[in-house]
């Protein structure tokens, strides 16, 4: 634009470029060469379907067969996709070969129209609005307008309250966990009781809460109650009086569930005595009570107090001192 | 008249007798296409949808979305007498018990990946080359709909089978909607019928992922593809294609021919792979508890971002007052993509804003005749490459013998530093690329070929481009800038204030440009020596 302003001459459009015939065009060889090859390609297609339905039929389901690079592999899933693969492909193949060698391959000029209508028809049309609007009387009865918009703007909410029932409130589920003072860990899985000296340090294993007689476990109640336990030499820590005092000769008890996003802090490093959440990494220090190291988490993993039972094992103090898992709205702790 | 003929003129006439749509579909059996690979791209993205709702439809017949636990008692033995939700068991069903079922569970999650692709590459054709502009905005916002509900309908396909690794999608999930301020933990106790991960929300999103977003997909992709039909397809610049025309193939026979192959190329490609190609292995996994993980957990590609950015945010939550609220969450979980897609939905109307242009565009543009565009792109795709690279920091970290916090950090300074930089270099790139086309098109094209002349001297052969060539080279305008506007007529300065003054400043940065090299300049060059 700013060229022409100038006045200054540009290259001029050469037009399209003069169009070059294939040879099967004006060979009749070479188009029935072409023609053969469409064929062959449609007829590769069947053979695949052949190959697939036959497949289906005759290949055992169990059968495995070794292939390089693919290593094991099911054979029937193999000769089934790959027939499959082949009768749709070849299809394809076929169509576009046909198109690229026998169809007319000569480019097409098609105009183009502004999309704009006439400045008549724009202002008719803004006319007619206005026209048949004014005949509805929205604009001169105010009351309709009004109460029209009450009725539109309140239609909304049926849906929304409809929708209440899609589950119960979250009262204080998401701070409460099945923990409290004297219930045994359980090991998970097994469901034992655990002592003290099933635990090695260097160790870990996972715990669950010993729920009342009767009561089945869900995955809701894992998904809060999941407790790690890691046993380190006692010189090893690095906690303040009363957290030190949660411990139990060295094994200390932490939520499995992460305090960023909920996932299972599963991986224990033992020489760094290090906790990592595989979903986002954040890292947490055992030997400082959980602290973040590293990583996205904000709070440490919630600590579980524990002691031992009359009859020698383990016990929660008491319930956590904290919600578990990720934060929320209402959660009411640093 | 041929027996076939006759019987294909009565059938066009039954139909026209009722719909009188002879003479609208004469006109548009021959519309023409123009041709390009490039215009491919969403062709794939088209064909992938077709796929998904065929292998989907089969997955249907096997799959119970019920979170009902039963005892798995089919074909694979490693978990034979294993306790886990009917959803789960019925996906190891499909995978091992029905013939072909593994074959349509993999092209199905193959054509998901290759669906999202083709939508991110399709998307990144129609910008760089400036497609979106007017009047396409329309199509531009519902591309960017089907690609925000296209990451949403594959996060639910993969949580369906309820195996470990999509457990743990859905925990981090639940995890986002409980930190939304105020509402977050209604919202995620409505969604999930109560406590996570309960009964119900399999169930839930299996309905919204096989019938409500197919459908909403349908509606859309249909309006999609009749503005693309009624506007006409834009096409690139050359010798003959003018704003005002489109030079192609008709649609029958050849435009059909080559699409409906394609389809076909496309499935058989597809089918290929779920053939040989193993994806998303659940029976590796084993079903979902709560308790358990496995390492490197990894979502699909097109999460992979989000994933990313969540895991490089810093550790930020507030306590006040009773309440909290988890930055570390709501930052990349929520604020960041949300300014990402809606700046992506806003930038044709912004960019129309800073030219000031309000005429059609059918002819496309070159990516570097508009380097600030160009860069704009680039520097955008290079953040969310950042962020994928850090979604695999776990990944990376093993195979390359690098430590996951030193990857995180990387990539948590990447974020602010690569980005810039990458507008800096394209922009650069992209006139260096506008000067040689100037060299080229005044200078012809260096031949290598050394010639000695009568006197002595020894030249480079330089060969003239082809009319076409110098045509291609040159057709493109050149954007002016718009001046920042001068003090009124009463005298008060800059009358548009602080956003005219923004206007200018980004309309001169769009305009940066290497001379077009004009007709005129090539003739006072003749006379000349070069």
């Amino acid at each position: 634009m700013s060229n022409e302003l100038a006045g200054v001459e540009r290259f001029e459009d050469p037009g399209l470029p003069e169009h070059k015939h294939r040879k099967a065009d004006h060979d009749a060889i070479a188009a029935n060469k072409a023609e053969r090859q469409v064929a062959i390609l449609f007829l590769l297609s069947a053979v695949g379907t052949v190959g697939t339905i036959a497949s289906y039929i005759f290949i055992d389901t169990k059968k495995f067969i070794y292939l390089p690079i693919l290593g094991n592999t099911n054979a029937a899933q193999l000769a089934l996709g790959t027939g499959l693969a082949a009768s749709l492909f070849f299809i394809g193949i076929a169509a576009v070969h046909w198109a690229k060698t026998l169809m007319p391959d000569e480019e097409v000029i098609a105009e183009r129209h502004e999309f704009r209508s006439s400045d008549a028809d724009r202002s008719e049309f803004v006319k007619t609005v206005k026209e048949r609007s004014g005949a509805a009387g929205l604009g001169r009865r105010s009351l309709i307008k009004r109460s029209m918009g009450v009725a539109l703007g309140l239609i909304g909410l049926s849906p929304l309250v409809l929708l209440r029932d899609l589950g119960p409130l979250p009262k204080n589920q998401l701070s409460t966990t099945d923990w409290s003072s004297g219930v045994r860990l359980m090991t998970d899985p097994g469901g034992r009781p655990i002592m003290p000296g099933d635990l090695e340090v260097g160790s870990v294993a996972q715990v669950l809460p010993e729920l009342p007689a009767g009561t089945e476990r869900t995955l809701e109640n894992i998904g809060k109650d999941a407790v790690l336990l890691i046993r380190i030499r006692p010189e090893e820590f690095n906690l303040n009086a009363e957290r030190l005092s949660w411990t139990y000769n060295g094994i200390i008890a932490f939520s499995k569930i992460c305090s960023h996003m909920g996932c299972a802090v599963a991986l224990y490093e033992q020489q760094t005595k290090h906790l990592l959440c595989p979903c986002h990494q954040s890292t947490f220090d055992v030997t400082r009570a959980a602290k973040v190291i590293f990583g996205p988490a904000a709070r440490p993993l919630p600590q579980l107090a524990i002691t031992v039972d009359a009859d020698g094992y383990l016990v929660a103090k008491q319930g956590f001192t904290e919600p578990v898992g990720p934060s929320f709205w209402e959660r009411n702790s640093a | 008249m041929k027996k076939s003929e006759q019987i294909a003129g009565n059938v066009a006439g039954y139909i026209d007798d009722r719909t009188g749509a002879a003479g609208w579909a004469k006109k548009n059996l021959t519309k023409v296409f123009p041709d390009h690979w490039s215009f491919m791209l969403g062709e794939i993205a088209l064909y992938s949808f077709i796929i998904l709702l065929l292998s989907g439809t089969f997955l249907t017949f096997w799959f119970d979305p019920s979170q009902q636990e039963v005892v798995y008692n089919g074909a694979y033995a490693p978990l034979s007498h294993v306790s886990m939700s009917a959803s789960y068991a019925s996906t190891l069903h499909i995978s091992f018990d029905v013939r072909g079922g593994l074959l349509m569970r993999q092209i199905h999650h193959w054509a998901a990946l290759i669906f999202m692709a083709a939508i991110v590459v399709h998307l990144l054709r129609v910008f760089f080359t400036g497609a979106f502009r007017k009047p396409r905005e329309a199509n531009w916002l519902i591309g960017i709909g089907l690609l925000t509900l296209g990451i949403v309908e594959g996060f639910l396909g993969y949580s369906l089978p309820d195996d470990l690794l999509s457990g743990t999608g859905i925990r981090i999930a639940e995890a986002i909607i409980q930190a939304i301020p105020v509402v977050g933990s209604y919202l995620s106790f409505f969604a999930f019928g109560g406590a996570f991960p309960g009964h119900a929300f399999i169930p839930r999103i299996y309905i919204v992922h096989v019938l409500l977003l197919p459908g909403i997909f349908l509606a859309l992709i249909t309006v999609h593809l009749m503005l693309v039909w009624y506007q006409k397809h834009t096409q690139y610049p050359g010798p003959g294609r003018k704003e005002t025309n489109v030079v192609g193939y008709p649609l029958m026979p050849v435009y059909m021919a080559k699409a409906g192959g394609f389809f076909f190329i496309v499935f058989g490609i597809t089918a290929f792979l779920g053939a040989v190609a193993s994806i998303n292995p659940i029976w590796l996994y084993g079903p979902y508890t709560p308790g358990q993980i496995s390492a490197g957990s990894q979502p699909d590609f097109y999460m992979g971002w989000l994933d990313g950015l969540v895991r490089m945010a810093p550790p930020l939550e507030t306590h006040a007052f009773g309440h909290t609220i988890s930055w570390n969450i709501l930052i990349p979980g929520l604020i960041v993509p949300g300014i990402l897609f809606t700046g992506m939905a806003l930038y044709p109307f912004i960019e129309a804003w800073i030219t000031g242009d309000k005429r059609e565009h059918h002819l496309l543009d070159r990516p570097r005749n508009a380097p600030n565009r160009t860069a704009i792109g680039a520097m955008s795709l290079s953040f969310i490459l950042v962020v994928l690279i850090n979604g695999g920091n776990d990944i990376i970290a093993t195979h390359f013998h690098l430590t996951i916090n030193g990857i995180m950090w990387f990539t948590r300074i990447g974020i602010f530093v690569v980005p810039p930089l990458v507008f800096v270099i394209t922009k650069r790139i992209c006139l260096s690329l506008q000067r040689a086309d100037r060299e080229i098109v005044l200078h012809g094209r260096e031949t290598g070929r050394l010639v000695m002349l009568p006197h002595g001297e020894f030249i480079e052969v330089h060969e003239e481009l082809s009319p076409e060539k110098k045509f291609t080279l040159t057709q493109h305008e050149q954007a002016p800038t718009l001046a920042i506007p001068a003090a009124d007529s009463n005298g008060v300065r800059n009358p548009q204030g602080i956003k005219g003054k923004l206007r200018a400043r980004m309309s001169q940065a769009h305009a940066t440009q290497v001379p077009t090299p004009s007709e005129s300049e090539a003739k006072a060059l003749e006379g000349g020596h070069h």
